[in-house]
């Protein structure tokens, strides 16, 4: 736990460039803002804790999210009464750019999106919010995952195919 | 046909990365096969609900304040440590010193000091029993990664 200024510089670096991004992935397993933060805070101070053994040549962000992803799980395993869910799914197109209709059409489609991927499971809803939302790579995912990017690509497939059952009747 | 060939050629094709030979492969694919197109199409339309959305970002302010939490939150863990191995070792100065004078007070009924004895006893097996049963699960548990 003791490190130089100089590693707590370094550790600083590592928590800024990586909190949105840190905040979101537990964002989408959890659903709630103030349990992704907590959550994600959590999970840089016990990488604080164990940064000595940090391989430096490594990606960080890829070691953080192992620790972060089995908080999430943890706090949803041992929080069965869930908080209720924020709204964190918002339309791209400015509502005031927009005809009312579409407008209306946003917001429904929104609500039910949200709703469709907080009825998948959590590998799911993980795995399509951090490609479809927060772009990342399919090399950047098998990283994060530690499985193969063909899995990856599979895995995204059959997420989506979930998704579009749930939204069955919108889609129709 | 293979599935995961399929679902190679649909990645590809919803990610922009799929090479004009493989393009004509996935239309032939589709061409020939009505249940492939209709799940083409759905996956197409997924992506494009999916493409209108976005997660929404707090504001500045929490960003501004991150680091500061996450900071303060580690001095605050080590502030605790310091305090919990003084208390403890605080008090058990406090602990032993008072069993020494009652041990060594003449007043003391025997059973008092029996007693003290025992607690002592059961203290420290307690102690070594827990002890060992953390190395053992920690040595032998494959999901010891997981937290309880």
């Amino acid at each position: 736990m003791k490190l130089s200024k100089k590693e707590k510089k370094k550790f600083e670096m590592y928590v800024k460039a990586n909190m949105r991004k840190g905040y979101f992935a537990a964002l989408a397993f959890l659903g709630n803002h103030d349990d992704a933060m907590e959550i994600s805070q959590k999970a840089f101070i016990k990488a604080f804790g164990h940064f000595k053994k940090f391989d430096r040549s490594k990606n960080f962000f890829a070691w953080y999210y192992t620790i972060l992803r089995n908080l999430c799980l943890n706090h949803i395993r041992d929080n069965k009464k869930k908080k209720p869910l924020d709204e964190i799914i918002i339309s791209k197109e400015n509502t005031e750019a927009v005809n009312p209709q579409t407008a209306v059409e946003n917001e429904e489609l929104k609500n039910q999106l949200h709703k469709a991927l907080f009825n998948l499971d959590e590998e799911d809803r993980e795995i399509l919010i951090l490609r479809e939302f927060e772009n990342y790579s399919y090399k950047q995912l098998s990283e994060l995952l530690g499985i193969p990017e063909g899995t990856v690509m599979s895995r995204l497939y059959y997420a989506r195919k979930k998704l579009a059952k749930e939204l069955k009747r919108y889609l129709k | 046909m293979q599935k995961e060939h399929y679902i190679l050629l649909v990645e590809k094709f919803l990610s922009n990365e799929i090479s004009q030979e493989e393009l004509s492969e996935l239309n032939s694919l589709l061409e020939s096969d009505e249940e492939l197109k209709a799940d083409f199409e759905e996956q197409k339309k997924i992506k494009e609900v999916l493409n209108k959305m976005e997660l929404r970002n707090p504001s500045q302010e929490v960003w501004d304040s991150y680091w500061l939490n996450v900071y303060n939150r580690i001095e605050r863990g080590v502030a605790w440590i310091l305090i919990s191995v003084a208390s403890i070792i605080l008090l058990s100065y406090a602990a032993i010193d008072a069993i020494d004078e009652l041990l060594a007070d003449t007043q003391t009924p025997a059973v008092i000091k029996y007693s003290i004895f025992a607690l002592i006893l059961g203290g420290v097996i307690l102690f070594v029993s827990l002890i060992r049963e953390k190395l053992f699960v920690r040595k032998k548990d494959k999901y010891k990664e997981i937290q309880r």
